[in-house]
């Protein structure tokens, strides 16, 4: 069994400034989401239910330290499609449905949303480009049937939900599903060694122009907070005089 | 200007009040819209919508849609807008409609904007405003090409008034032998709770890690939400420990809520859960860190061990 993993770069979390595809700024991390993705992956391969996990990626060369990683982690080769415009989601699932048909692999494992534009649609998207069926927000995958079909977990916000797909097939991951490990050094230097393939969109027979264009980026007013109260009392009655809810 | 197509989202029993939020911003768009209901004996279901000014209720009922599979509404979903040349899909962004509208979006090849807090009109095209980076920034969106699928924030737009004059319910036919067959139902966690939902509630009460564990987070956060009658929050790092269960996790990731009052216990505030209350009316922190960033954000903040104010707060509510 084949996995590929689309992974996107993003700002690292909690030092967010840019939003958009392929932004490379001073500290970019490979999307938490799509590291659980990897981890996933890698598990899965482990256990010797697959043979190979390819990661792909979409953007300049800038984000080749995030390829690395993935490789470091034990990913067994990556694509990046070199392309450094800023990509809605659809435009990058129609670009991830051409390398799925290039690639063929039995199951696209994903983060479930970028953290830097929140989307969560690329996904979805793919599994409808490419009539396959999908799982999304696992929290837990198994194979059955001979690796013919999957099992997963999913968190809703109802609590959890269990479905089984048909394989091929798209899988999203929340956060749930595993704890990603470590990169070890071992991993990076073997990860020096490990291919990078690089792909352009008209190599992949795909023609996309994004159909979003972000205009402007701002802050959200801040909230006034900050008072502070000394004791239970003075909690409530400021509740319940001041505030008014209680 | 073509008819908005709006999901409504429903628990077999009722509509999911929020849902209707997504009323609103067609409203705020323009046009007639269309409420589009899809499942399996509907016939109440479909009755409680029909006061909503929409020019019709559409129905897609049958055994094949008992189940909320994204490939089978996805295309039944996609089916209904080309027919009725819908060229806006809109709903409330819950995981319903993130499961099923980025698939429908693939299908119409439209392109898809997700969990908009606003619309702004400028000489005749509009821009969307939705949250990006957890919150943190907001992004000013336009769109291009002739359909458009479309999420709402429910705690950005005003649960619609229901009061307009009965419109027509209509019965969506289409070939359920055609639907695709790819994601199969296997069961779904049936838990039964007397507190309100989470994102509808007039109070939430939200446990971040030092509840400890499943029966602290019970009795404490359970607590003081049962005497003040509010739904049950909490953090990852609770719900990654097991305290409490996935549905729970306000945040980026889970799910947003703007109550009128929240009561944060044992929160330190880390950006990917403010993102999920900033909203809020009121918001309360007790923590035993003076310097936890929540207090930054709380209109009231009270410094000390939540253990000791807790059954303090419930006694005093429960005296009043």
């Amino acid at each position: 069994m084949k996995i590929l993993v689309p992974f996107k770069s993003v700002p690292e979390p909690n030092d967010a400034t840019v939003a958009g595809a392929a932004v490379s700024t001073p500290k970019s991390v490979i999307n938490p989401f799509d590291e659980i993705a990897i981890e996933e992956a890698l598990r899965i391969r482990e256990r010797a239910e697959a043979t190979e996990v390819v990661g792909a990626t979409i953007g300049p060369p800038a984000i080749d330290e995030q390829i690395r990683s993935a490789l470091a982690m034990g990913v067994d080769r990556a694509i990046r499609i070199d392309d450094s415009r800023i990509l809605d989601p659809y435009a990058v699932a129609r670009i991830l449905r051409a390398l799925v048909e290039r690639e063929a692999p039995h199951v696209v494992i994903m983060g479930k949303q970028a953290v830097d534009d929140d989307s969560n649609q690329v996904g979805q998207m793919l599994a409808g480009l490419l009539s396959w069926p999908q799982a999304t927000f696992a929290s837990r995958i198994e194979f059955l049937n001979n690796k013919t079909r999957a099992r997963c977990t999913r968190e809703t916000d109802a609590g959890l939900e269990v479905v089984e797909v048909n394989l091929p097939a798209i899988i999203t991951t929340d956060l749930r599903l595993n704890e990603p490990r470590y990169v070890s050094l071992p991993g990076l230097m073997k990860a020096r060694r490990k291919p990078i393939d690089l792909l352009t969109c008209d190599e992949l027979g795909v023609n996309v122009h994004p159909l979003t264009t972000v205009l402007s980026v701002g802050s959200p007013p801040k909230r006034a907070g900050g008072t502070r109260v000394e004791s239970v009392e003075e909690l409530i009655k400021k509740l319940k005089q001041e505030a008014k809810v209680l | 200007m073509a008819e908005s197509l709006i999901l409504i989202e429903h628990d077999r029993q009722q509509v999911k009040r929020t849902s209707l939020h997504a009323i609103t911003l067609a409203r705020q768009l323009g046009g007639e819209y269309g409420l589009l209901v899809l499942g399996h004996g509907l016939s109440g279901i479909a009755a409680s919508l029909a006061s909503y000014g929409a020019s019709a209720v559409i129905v897609a009922d049958d055994p094949a849609l008992t189940e909320p599979l994204a490939d089978r509404y996805a295309a039944v979903i996609a089916e209904v807008a080309r027919k009725r040349g819908a060229d806006t899909i809109l709903g409330t962004s819950s995981t319903f409609s993130k499961d099923i509208l980025p698939r429908v979006a693939a299908l119409l090849d439209a392109p898809m904007l997700t969990d908009l807090v606003g619309i702004e009109k400028i000489e005749g095209s509009i821009s969307y405003r939705r949250p990006i980076n957890a919150g943190s920034m907001f992004a000013m969106v336009r769109l291009e090409g002739g359909r458009r699928v479309l999420t709402a924030r429910a705690t950005a737009f005003d649960a619609p008034l229901g009061d307009a004059a009965p419109c027509p319910i209509t019965r969506f036919d289409f070939d359920p032998t055609s639907l695709p067959n790819g994601i199969q139902f296997i069961s779904r966690e049936e838990r039964k709770s007397d507190r309100p939902d989470l994102t509808e509630a007039r109070v939430v009460v939200s446990g971040g890690r030092p509840l400890k564990d499943k029966e602290t987070f019970e009795r404490v956060v359970g607590g003081l939400a049962d005497a003040l009658g509010g739904a049950i929050g909490a953090t990852r790092a609770a719900v990654d420990a097991g305290m409490a269960p996935n549905d729970y996790q306000i945040g980026q990731t889970g799910k947003v809520v703007a109550p009128e009052l929240y009561i944060a216990l044992g929160i330190s505030g880390a950006i990917q859960h403010l993102a999920g209350i900033k909203d809020s009316r009121i918001i309360v922190a007790i923590n035993k860190d003076p310097d936890a960033p929540i207090f930054q954000v709380a209109t009231y903040g009270l410094v000390g061990d939540l253990h000791q104010i807790v059954p303090k707060f419930v006694e005093s509510i429960r005296q009043a």
